[in-house]
């Protein structure tokens, strides 16, 4: 099996490598293959058109996850010309699962938060697989107010399966630390854009994603629980993660019906890492055109709107 | 035979034969120390074991009756109910799992929200129902403490929150997730405009609501030895695949890695909270006193 392939997507793999194969056959040699690898190319087209055409909640779900997606700083790369990386919060620790600092944004000053998550085995070790503790959240926390004080727009990249679940970052009060950021980022007097790119997981994604806009790349999730954790919880069986995927409605399809999100923002097909540098500038044109937006607007009536915001969240009904 | 029982009454005792009636619920176990207690002497404790102290589950509306001053109450948009937005199904329908829980507790969803009076003070009183879904915030609940909320900020009255839940409610997908935002969003508006909170966590608080409303307070009350924290214990220790210290995230633990203030007996939970915010409230001038019934403010209907 491919490794870098995710299992529904094994029939594109065989194709991509029998092409693969058949090049280098034909590079060694004087037979021309180009026909054969033209129908084969057609080929695994159309199976791309027909997989990634309908894919279900878990399989994008994977995706999300997918070993070669870009990550939050693969994207600040891409995106901003200048960025200068700060450090801890003052109190405890630098967190290495979340990164932050000013940056220079098509012309503009501005903020920026992330989580980040690692490439290869030691890097995911050294980011904690992109699960920040009670020190990231409040180093998040340093860059926002010092963004408020110095009057720069706050951009966030969401990519996390949830805050770390650990006996330390209970000790240093994970809730407390998720619940300040919450309260202080729905009062933060500057426009807020956050934009889920991987994982949306829970409350440690939520705790840099209150704003004025929240967007969703078409093949991330945002979850109040992972699948695999609400499988356990309510089937008694993780291996049910496929039907809570579905439950849970996690995609950014729905997410935008139930009008939690603001905009989707479409991924070539076979996802994000197909095309960073094409996602990278769909990124950028959503930030630049939402910020053109909400930089015209009063800081009272943009905190009046952020307000109302929250308020409309929720389906009841009152009788 | 009966001639025969009459003249030699049976030494063995059949089922339904002389049984006094005892009616149910009128002895209650305490589940820390075993003592059987009589249900209106420990209802009189505040479901506090005589005993050993242990402090049993109250429900919500048990809670705010105990708290607030007998008299007067107004409860905060009562007529929210649940729907299921998600068409959610697991084992069982969300729908079908509403319907048990509102006819397990009477109550419409897992949130109490009540204008009453503390020592004579006007306050807002919130209290989870945990017998609700685990007590488990969705919709309604951020809806009904949103609500309090503004009607806390419109009174300029303290409000008081007492947690029993375990976190977000799944059933409701990212709906639940973003009450967290919400609930919090009119923390900080309280909060700026000098409206004091004062959190009460009791057995247990963890997960969605912890991490928002529940560690928000100006002031963190514990009631003693409750569980409190972000993730389950069974969460953690299957990530550090340790055994977990005994006491850990328990209210003892909290106050001692400073996320809680103070851990309050329930028997004293009216006068610590009343000293409090006769304190909070001082340094503001002072609002006229009506006297008059809290319900001549209720508000219009929009």
């Amino acid at each position: 099996m491919a490794s870098n392939y995710l299992d529904f997507e094994q029939p594109i793999a065989e194709l991509q490598a029998k092409i693969d194969e058949l090049k280098h056959v034909g590079s060694d040699n004087a037979l021309n293959l180009d026909e054969e690898i033209q129908r084969l190319q057609s080929k695994m087209n159309q199976k791309i058109k027909s997989i990634f055409g309908d894919l279900t909640p878990w399989q994008v779900s994977q995706l999300s996850r997918h070993p070669l997606r870009p990550y939050a700083l693969d994207y600040v790369d891409k995106i901003f010309d200048e960025f200068h990386e700060l450090h801890g919060d003052r109190a405890f620790a630098d967190d290495h699962a979340i990164v932050g600092g000013p940056a220079r944004f098509r012309g503009r000053a501005i903020m920026f938060i992330g989580q980040q998550k690692g490439r290869d085995t030691k890097a995911k070790v050294f980011r904690n697989f992109g699960m920040s503790r009670p020190e990231g959240y409040r180093k998040a926390l340093r860059l926002m107010n010092m963004a408020a004080r110095f009057k720069l727009p706050l951009i966030t990249f969401i990519d996390t399966p949830g805050a770390y679940p650990g006996v330390g970052a209970e000790e240093r009060g994970q809730s407390e630390a998720i619940a300040r950021n919450l309260a202080v980022m729905s009062e933060l007097p500057i426009p807020i854009i956050c934009t889920v790119i991987g994982e949306g997981g829970s409350g440690g994604a939520l705790a840099i994603g209150v704003g004025d806009r929240v967007n969703m790349l078409q093949y991330s999730t945002y979850s109040v629980i992972s699948p695999e954790g609400c499988a356990s919880i309510l089937w008694k069986d993780a291996a049910k993660a496929e039907d809570a995927a579905t439950a849970l409605g996690i995609t950014s399809d729905r997410l935008k019906e139930l009008n939690l999100v603001d905009e989707v923002i479409p991924e070539p097909l076979g996802g994000a890492h197909k095309e960073p540098d094409e996602v990278a500038t769909q990124i950028a044109d959503c930030l630049e055109r939402q910020l053109d937006t909400l930089e015209k607007m009063p800081t009272e009536d943009l905190l009046e709107a952020r307000f109302q915001r929250l308020l409309a969240y929720g389906a009841y009904q009152e009788n | 035979m009966s001639w025969f029982q009459k003249l030699m009454p049976s030494r063995i005792r059949t089922e339904g034969g002389n049984k006094r009636n005892v009616p149910e619920g009128l002895w209650t176990k305490c589940g820390s120390c075993s003592a059987v207690l009589y249900r209106p002497e420990l209802e009189r404790n505040m479901l506090v074991c005589p005993k050993c102290a242990n402090h049993m589950p109250v429900n919500a509306r048990m809670r705010l009756k105990l708290f607030l001053d007998e008299g007067e109450q107004r409860e905060v948009a009562s007529n929210l109910e649940p729907v299921d937005a998600l068409r959610f199904r697991d084992s069982k329908k969300y729908r079908d799992r509403i319907v048990a829980a509102q006819k397990k507790t009477g109550e419409k969803d897992a949130l109490i929200a009540m204008v009453g009076r503390l020592h004579g003070r006007e306050v807002v009183a919130c209290a989870f129902e945990f017998g609700f879904l685990g007590g488990s915030m969705g919709s309604v609940v951020g809806e009904k403490f949103a609500r309090a909320g503004l009607e806390a900020m419109r009174l300029d009255a303290p409000m008081i929150c007492f947690s029993a839940t375990g976190g977000a409610r799944m059933q409701e997908g990212l709906l639940s997730l973003m009450q967290m935002a919400k609930t919090s969003g009119v923390l900080a508006r309280m909060a700026r405009k000098g409206v004091p909170f004062i959190s009460v966590l009791t057995h247990p608080t963890t997960g969605g609501v912890s991490a928002s409303l529940g560690m928000l307070g100006d002031v963190n009350i514990a009631e003693p030895g409750a569980l409190i924290g972000f993730a389950g214990p069974r969460v953690i220790e299957q990530t550090v695949r340790e055994k977990l210290p005994e006491g850990f995230q328990r209210s003892e633990f909290l106050l001692e890695k400073g996320a809680v203030d103070m851990i309050v007996d329930r028997r004293n939970m009216r006068d610590q909270i009343g000293s409090l915010l006769s304190l909070l409230t001082s340094g503001r001038k002072p609002r006229p006193v009506s006297g008059e019934l809290v319900n001549d403010k209720a508000p219009q209907p929009e």
